[in-house]
């Protein structure tokens, strides 16, 4: 399987995933739900 | 002159300008330089070279301190609040906490992962063939790695904050 931070748009992508994961963490941690 | 204004608005201040030349230079990095260098290096002659002996010293040197200051002015910020946000005491400040931690895990990268395989991958430190390819690998992957995570750490910190509260609990 290719590394998707070898190419700028996986990487990108991969920021935007993370972004998602965290916003629904932070949301969860916030409001104990 | 108040505390508040030097606290807040001279420290929120230098903070995003310290972080403005820390994530450009980063972006200018991936975005630019890195394309930029493999099209120079396969022309014949290659011509990579004025890049590499000019450009990218200077640009590492604003690139990592930069970083120092910008977590040095994310600290001051957080003032006395600098240990219910790493560790997640309040939940006002689990946002800029997790802000915090990426900036933090990203200045990590740069004085650990990036400037020093830099420095074998530009001469500055004596290294083979075998160990400079390694190098710049290892540079490579610790800057994309920093690429992904300022997207979610320049979320945070923007919508960090009571102001925007909602941005999470709505």
């Amino acid at each position: 399987m290719k590394n998707p931070l070898d190419s700028l748009w996986g990487t990108v992508l991969c920021g935007l995933i993370l972004t998602a994961v965290l916003y629904f963490l932070a949301r969860a941690m916030m409001t104990g739900g | 002159m108040s505390w508040e204004f030097i606290h807040y608005g001279l420290g929120r201040w230098l903070h995003i300008l310290f972080g403005v030349t820390w994530v450009g230079l980063l972006y200018y990095f991936n975005f630019v330089q890195v394309d930029a260098l493999k099209r120079a290096n396969a022309e014949t002659p290659p011509a990579g070279g004025a890049i590499t002996r000019h450009v990218v010293p200077l640009a590492l040197f604003w690139f990592r301190w930069a970083a120092v200051a910008t977590w040095v002015m994310g600290a001051f910020l957080l003032g006395d609040k600098f240990n219910q946000a790493l560790l997640f005491r309040e939940t006002a400040y689990v946002p800029i906490g997790i802000g915090a931690w990426l900036g933090t895990i990203m200045l990590f990268n740069v004085w650990v992962l990036i400037w020093p395989n830099q420095k074998r991958v530009l001469g500055l430190v004596a290294a083979s063939e075998d160990e400079k390819a390694k190098a710049r690998r290892v540079a490579f992957l610790a800057s994309r790695t920093n690429v992904v995570l300022s997207i979610p750490m320049i979320f945070f910190m923007s919508s960090s904050g009571l102001l925007h509260y909602p941005v999470f609990a709505g």
